[in-house]
């Protein structure tokens, strides 16, 4: 019987996570309850980037859209969660049907481009909002679910991100090995060939991006609720590519290595930025080393089982 | 009389000054294996392109299985039963043997909308795989990963991705290409079992290959076909000699001997 190694870091780290409310400090309560949310936005990215093959530069756009159709509602007294949310993945989905439907028509540097531009355009339309705060954000109220969670207690929504960081990676490693997942890595693989082979490749894309986007809103809609605030920031291609930085540090196309990524990457944030407001300087060479010494990421470094092919 | 399965009417195609297709006219019989020769620069790969679907004609028509298919994309044709092999290799390298050639006859088993059960349980998709494996003789190679088969294995698995759709037409470009003399071998010996339970349109450099094999040979010349026949009826034909003179007349005259 041969110890799978991946298994057992995946599962060491998730009951970890688990704990860290247990400890009874809100200042960890609220990061890793952030950390986790980003990791679910870099497992979706994941889908798209490590398997899909496509490199979206523009998936703060997401999460962007999901916080504010939050706040938006809750500006105009819409509240409860039961619709806020599911109005996120909705406005989400549209969203990236329209990127996606647009952008996936090209491809390379091309496709890198036309995310990005979304991506900024809708920064500077939410700049141009003065009545949602415009540049500075805006401060939201929670969202209510008629009495049965209360998402002001900073632990309700640390299970919450908590279970559907769980939820992601299983839902996660059940699509990547369907057969649409394997359609989506023939894409990564060899697009020329899955048409030849009849496969009408923009369709799988397109629908690979929609799933991407959909989880990354959900994840901008608890973003929200955990700052209890929102800003053109969440959209920022900075941010874009602090995701794009969090499933590479991990490991592409490996299913967990996203969550290693966002943790190690934003854990390190926040130490180093508290011995010296120019940590970027100490953070970038650490990256460095990793993407050159490790292609294959944090994760890639802990050996997979044998699997039969 | 019986109607060709492929066609193709006065099919043009310019790319700038350069006249790759010019108002080619071809027809391709249920059952022949048909073969395209041509010097280099004739047009053979263009032609390829547009009967796949990859290069858009800009004027004439193709006919599949009494169907106009001028307009249909590549999946769409792939999917009417008009599969092909590339000339430069082109599988999944990252897949096992056993997975590309799976994925191809997924391709024409339904759509691929579906996102919960692990496509590696699908057993009759695997079983069909191993069975496609055996034909093309990679029964002993089915769990290495594509990327570490021989370049003679890897051109094995494209015709095997190919037949694995289960197709009606078989367009092969250069399957020998960049192979040894006993990988070439045994291409031909699998081109040759196929011969029969398959239409197949083979565009092929080598010329003993060509002869050996095809039941009909068209000659390709500067984007127009200077004659069609038997093998007998080309190695015949003075305008195909004339055309080979100066490009490499040794070639027509070595596949005589």
């Amino acid at each position: 019987m041969q110890v799978d190694l991946r298994r057992i870091v995946v599962c060491l780290t998730l009951v970890a996570l688990a704990g860290i409310p247990l400890g009874g400090e809100v200042f960890y309560t609220r990061l890793f309850t952030r950390i986790m949310l980003y990791a679910i936005v870099a497992c979706s990215l994941d889908l798209i980037l490590g398997y899909g093959g496509m490199v979206s530069f523009g998936h703060a756009a997401f999460v962007g859209v999901g916080a504010y159709t939050v706040a938006i509602l809750g500006y105009h007294g819409v509240t409860s969660g039961l619709i806020a949310w599911p109005a996120s993945v909705v406005m989400a989905a549209l969203l990236a049907l329209v990127i996606g439907g647009i952008s996936l028509r090209t491809s390379g540097v091309y496709f890198i481009m036309i995310t990005l531009a979304f991506a900024q355009m809708l920064y500077y339309l939410a700049v141009s909002l003065k009545t949602y705060g415009g540049d500075d954000g805006v401060r939201i109220v929670r969202n209510t679910f008629a009495g049965v969670l209360d998402l002001r207690q900073p632990t309700t929504l640390y299970y919450i991100a908590w279970l559907g960081l769980c939820l992601v990676l299983w839902l996660g490693r059940r699509l990547v090995h369907s057969r649409f997942g394997v359609v989506l890595r023939g894409i990564k693989e060899n697009e020329r060939r899955m048409q030849a082979l009849g496969y009408a490749t923009f369709a799988y894309k397109l629908v690979g991006f929609v799933i991407a986007g959909v989880v990354a809103g959900l994840a901008g809609a608890l973003l929200a609720n955990q700052t209890a605030y929102v800003s053109p920031a969440l959209m920022h291609w900075t941010r874009s590519g602090e995701i794009m930085v969090m499933v590479l540090l991990g490991g592409m196309g490996s299913g967990f290595g996203p969550v290693l990524g966002t943790i190690t990457l934003l854990l390190a944030e926040e130490i180093l930025s508290s011995y010296t407001e120019h940590w970027m300087l100490f953070l970038g060479p650490m990256l460095l080393v990793v993407v050159l010494r490790a292609r294959r990421g944090l994760y890639g470094l802990v050996p997979a089982a044998e699997v039969q092919p | 009389m019986t109607e060709p399965l492929l066609e193709v009417r006065r099919l043009v195609k310019h790319f700038g000054a350069v006249v790759a297709t010019a108002a080619l006219d071809l027809a391709i019989m249920p059952g022949e294996l048909h073969a395209v020769i041509g010097p280099n620069g004739a047009g053979k790969t263009t032609l390829i392109g547009q009967l796949a679907g990859e290069v858009r004609p800009d004027a004439g028509h193709i006919y599949f299985a009494g169907r106009n298919i001028t307009a249909l994309s590549v999946p769409r044709r792939a999917a009417l039963g008009l599969a092909r092999s590339f000339q430069s290799t082109s599988i999944f390298p990252g897949f096992s043997t056993l997975e590309n050639v799976a994925l191809a006859i997924q391709a024409h088993a339904g759509h691929s909308f579906r996102f919960w059960r692990p496509a590696r349980s699908l057993t009759h998709i695997r079983h069909a795989a191993v069975e496609v494996l055996k034909n093309v003789g990679l029964a002993e190679r089915v769990v290495v990963p594509a990327a570490r088969l021989s370049h003679g294995e890897q051109r094995q698995l494209e015709i095997a991705m190919a037949l694995a759709t289960t197709p009606k037409l078989l367009l092969l470009d250069e399957p020998t290409a960049g192979m040894g003399l006993e990988e070439s071998a045994q291409m031909v010996a699998l081109l040759y079992s196929l011969r029969g339970q398959y239409t197949i349109l083979l565009v092929e450099h080598d010329m003993d290959m060509v002869f050996a094999l095809a039941d009909r040979i068209t000659v390709l010349v500067d984007g127009r076909a200077i004659a069609t026949g038997t093998s007998e009826a080309i190695r015949a034909n003075a305008e195909v000699r004339r055309a080979y003179l100066g490009e490499d007349d040794s070639e027509v005259g070595r596949a005589q001997r």
